[in-house]
């Protein structure tokens, strides 16, 4: 056995797990990163699989993945190419090798390569056989047949050994990045603890696939990523979806109000729903409704009763949503809207991310039909911006959209564990029951909220709904000058929220050369891009918004201090025309990219770099 | 007063002025809607919860300005959704006593979906549904409703599209509680809705009503004077299903269709008749009877089925209180910490 000697340090690496739908690569992926977790070092993750539950074997169609970025530094992203390429099958090479950086590792399982694979992925030529893998430092393994063997003494039915031979793969990723096997093994016990015959079966794999790695020759070096340095507290990895989830839940809590959830299963957005039903324990009333606009009704309904009541979406469901949200508006109730969008238009590309329903989150309603337009930009996040949309709606009495994306949603980072009495008060506008002063619309003189009063209370019976109201009394009105006012009314009424949330932040100087603006889930990418070029000594900021409708107050300074301005986003241009509406008096470059896929910091630094070099030779 | 149910009952008696709200009300003179309000005003007192305990949900059409009407809660929402804007409500607060008035286009056309849901999933909400046969709002078209070959303003020629028998749909979506009743009859309006109040679950009560401006002999074949006696039969439970002018006619089970018979006429006695069991779980003669017409047969009027089956609102309640003492996750921070987590020094 020749034991290596030679250790890289790195300050932080990407890892791809790729292989069929149904090899398991979800829980390899998922195994390693808790192994990262447990280490100390910072993280990201984003699994990507096909829209199809189970596309025919080994195809590209069918290729399933999950990405992990790893550091001793703070993690932005899940990682744009990676360093460590794990492919199962030649469909899942084929269709990953172009995000493997040059020179990167890519392990093989060879038992995989036979002609009728080679030629279902799409090869003419047996890709391990001809010079096209020759820029990689390629491992061969034939990882199927040595599970097969791993499992030959132990007494276990034979199924399981196609199902474990993802563990054969993280065994050898363990020993490659020098993690513990004991720690893989306690990891995998949790898992399958419950099931004895399954947990010996995987673990005798995951521990023969490490040591088939410690005695490979092909493994030139191991590797090591150090601790990160992170703020002291108890720590966890949280997807968006299940983070916008429990924001949901603590903003529920804080408030006293309880939880209702009317949703409709929509990819990407489903998990929210799916987790949320989990948490009867909290009296979180979770309906699975019959469509999208019974989702949001209903949830409607039961703010009108009294509960915090949100609903949770995807563009085409946001659609449908519209003349409901309209109905929130006019009858002033809070409401949460999730949208964790995907590609569109139309069913588009269910599975990818887009940012491209701004627009229709800030107008796309019947009517004047202001509300409030959040954006979430990070995987954990979602946890306080779920909670600060919750806040802002019960508070203002007014429903809030809160736009997430599949990439954010999907994802995840370490969370830092928060407690719920730590967070900031969340104090809704309820009437006193039997006030003699109650009327409908009557209104807070400095936010212009109404009170809230449920059915059931004393002496505050009142009846709303979508027809225009008088102001104060609530009465049907189809008076002119009163409509006129109600429509200014709810516009200012949301417009006031600006003296309510925090002011813009800058990563960066106050002042420059560029400022970089974007919003919701490119934060990652674009915070890399612009530190990256800080330490090249640029003079670039970032201003990453998360406050939409209304913008922070100090947005407008802000944009006044920089000789460029540019604005990124994953769509034709939304933002930086709301922002041309908003602040004319400047001038904005931008960026866009519909392509369901993220910014990547290569790209992005050269879109950078090119508007700097103009300015000098302007 | 019911006491069967959780509702808070009113600490004093309540009458009708109580449940009359300072509204105009503005349908048009002659509408049945103005019988329908009156027998609500007459029951809600009898009913005899708190008034803060009533609330009622509508959608868009005529029907739907009712919420304005009843001095109590009331939600007026957008067309078809009243089903489940009521959900919401119903689930938010199960102590409520809560009533969607509606249209046949509001519920069976636009809002069909969110209709036969809330039916099948039996959450306890008492539905009103005016059937005029006709889209009175927008000012005379068809509607589900409307009998195949009516002329309308968008049937010119006729209808040629074969309308729901408002029964047959309740009880095809698994209706608990389906009863019928007509808007010339206060007195039968206001024993159906205390009964669909009792009821435990979703409440869907007919109502044949005509527009006085777009179909006003909808229902002629069936109120006229010469032609009620002998084309209506009011259902009694326990009571064997007689009806005509001289009490003389009845139904029978035969085989498995329904048929009607003359009392006294082939050895044919009263003993003989099918007697109405409104609580039998097994639908089949509910459906029957629902979906008789004439002139074969009468129209079934009263409540046609009140099978006792678990409501969604009480199972959900049994599933929170069940995960409340069963979970170790008793608060947010519980769930925060839950699964892995790991403390960084």
């Amino acid at each position: 056995m020749v034991k290596k000697s030679n250790v890289v340090e790195l300050e932080d690496v990407v890892v791809k797990f790729v292989g069929d739908s149904g090899d398991g690569m979800q829980l390899a992926g998922t195994l390693f990163s808790e192994m990262a977790a447990f280490s100390g070092n910072d993280l990201a993750t984003f699994p990507d699989f096909p829209a199809e539950i189970r596309a025919p074997h080994n195809t590209v169609a069918g290729v399933s993945g999950f990405q992990i970025h790893v550091g001793k530094r703070k993690i932005y992203t899940p990682g744009d190419m990676c360093d460590v390429l794990v492919a199962m099958n030649p469909a899942s090479l084929r269709a990953n090798v172009k995000w493997a950086k040059d020179g990167a590792t890519i392990l093989l399982d060879e038992s995989t390569f036979d002609e009728k694979a080679i030629h279902k992925a799409g090869y003419q030529e047996n890709p391990l056989k001809d010079e096209s893998l020759r820029d990689y430092n390629v491992v061969k393994a034939p990882i199927t047949e040595l599970t097969k063997k791993s499992l030959q003494d132990l007494n276990v039915d034979k199924k399981l050994a196609p199902r474990t031979k993802n563990m054969f793969a993280l065994g050898m990723i363990t020993y490659l990045f020098n993690r513990e096997l004991e720690r893989a093994i306690s990891l995998v016990e949790r898992k399958f603890g419950s099931k004895p015959e399954v947990f010996e079966a995987n673990k005798a794999v995951i521990s023969a696939g490490y040591k088939y790695a410690e005695s490979l020759e092909s493994i030139k070096a191991t590797y090591k990523v150090d601790p990160a340095p992170m703020e002291k507290g108890r720590y966890r990895n949280i997807t968006g979806n299940v983070a916008t989830a429990w924001g949901l839940l603590a903003a529920s809590e804080r408030s006293g109000r309880p939880f209702f959830l009317g949703s409709y299963p929509i990819t990407p957005a489903t998990e929210i729903l799916m987790e949320l039903s989990h948490h009867k324990s909290l009296e979180a009333k979770v309906f699975q409704a019959e469509d999208e606009i019974a989702g949001i009704c209903s949830a409607i309904g039961a703010s009108f009763a009294g509960s915090f009541a949100a609903t949770t979406t995807s563009g085409p469901g946001l659609s449908l949503k519209s003349e409901a949200i309209g109905l929130a508006v006019m009858t002033e109730l809070p409401l949460v809207i999730v949208n964790v969008q995907r590609g569109g238009p139309s069913t588009g590309l269910p599975t990818k991310s887009e940012q491209s329903d701004l627009l229709q989150a800030l107008y796309g309603r019947n009517g004047e039909c202001p509300v409030i337009v959040m954006a979430a930009s990070s995987p954990a996040n979602c946890f306080y911006y779920a909670y600060q949309a919750s806040k802002l709606s019960m508070e203002h009495m007014t429903p809030v959209i809160l736009l997430t994306d599949g990439y954010l949603g999907l994802g995840s980072e370490l969370l830092k564990i928060p407690k719920v009495k730590e967070l900031p008060e969340i104090n809704p506008p309820l009437a006193k029951p039997n006030d003699p002063d109650y009327k409908p619309y009557k209104r807070d003189e400095n936010s212009l909220v109404r009170k809230w009063a449920a059915p059931g209370t004393d002496g505050l019976r009142h009846r709303i709904g979508g027809l225009e109201k008088t102001n104060i009394d609530g009465n049907v009105s189809t008076d002119p000058l009163n409509h006129q006012l109600m429509v200014k009314l709810r516009e200012e009424k949301v417009k006031r929220v600006e003296n309510y949330i925090p002011e813009q932040t800058l990563v960066g100087e106050e002042s420059g050369d560029l400022l970089v603006i974007g919003w919701g889930g490119t934060e990652g990418a674009l915070i890399s891009t612009v530190k990256r070029m800080q330490e090249e000594n640029y003079k670039i900021s970032l201003a990453h918004f998360n406050y939409i409708k209304p913008l922070p107050k100090n947005t407008k300074n802000i944009l006044s201090n920089f000789k460029k301005i540019i604005v990124c986003e994953l769509n034709m241009g939304q933002f930086v025309n709301y922002l041309k509406i908003s602040f004319p008096e400047f001038h904005y470059y931008q960026y866009n990219k519909v392509q369901g896929l993220p910014f990547h910091v290569n790209e992005l630094t050269e879109v950078f770099k090119n508007i700097l070099e103009e300015n000098k030779h302007a | 007063m019911l006491d069967k149910k959780r509702v808070e009952k009113s600490p004093v008696e309540l009458s009708k002025k109580d449940f009359v709200s300072d509204q105009m009300v503005k349908w048009c003179p002659g509408c049945g809607a103005h019988a329908i309000l009156a027998a609500i005003h007459k029951v809600f007192p009898e009913i005899g919860y708190k008034k803060e305990n009533f609330c009622f949900v509508s959608g868009i059409g005529c029907s739907s300005r009712f919420p304005y009407y009843v001095d109590t809660y009331g939600f007026h929402g957008i067309h078809g959704r009243a089903a489940a804007i009521a959900s919401g409500v119903k689930m938010a607060n199960t102590e409520l006593s809560l009533w969607v008035a509606t249209g046949d286009g509001d519920s069976m056309a636009i809002g069909g979906n969110h209709f036969i849901h809330l039916i099948r999933r039996n959450i306890d909400i008492n539905v009103l549904l005016f059937n005029n046969q006709v889209y009175g709002l927008t000012k005379g078209q068809y509607s589900p409703t409307t009998p195949r070959g009516g002329i309308t303003k968008t049937s010119p020629h006729g209808t040629i599209e074969h309308p729901f028998n408002t029964a047959g749909l309740v009880m095809g979506a698994q209706g608990t509680f389906f009863a019928r009743c007509l808007d010339n009859n206060i007195n039968m309006m206001r024993d159906v809705m205390y009964e669909a109040a009792k009821h435990d679950g979703t409440s869907v009560v007919e109502i044949l009503q005509s527009c006085v401006i777009y179909s006003e002999d909808a229902f002629e074949n069936i109120t006229s004077k010469e032609a009620r006696d002998e084309t209506q039969l009011r259902l009694e439970h326990g009571k064997p299903m007689i009806f005509g002018k001289n009490r003389d006619k009845g139904i029978v089970l035969s085989g498995n269709k329904l048929r009607v018979v003359n009392i006294g006429e082939n050895g044919v006695k009263e003993e003989d008749l099918l007697v109405h069991d409104q609580y039998k779980k097994d639908p089949g003669i509910h459906r029957m009877l629902g979906r008789m017409q004439p002139p074969k047969y009468p129209i079934a009027l009263g409540v046609i089925r009140a099978a006792p089956f678990n409501t969604y609102d009480r199972l959900l309640n049994e599933q929170i209180e069940n995960a409340k003492q069963s979970s170790s996750i008793q608060c947010v921070d519980d769930l925060l910490n839950s699964g892995d987590t790991w403390e960084i020094k």
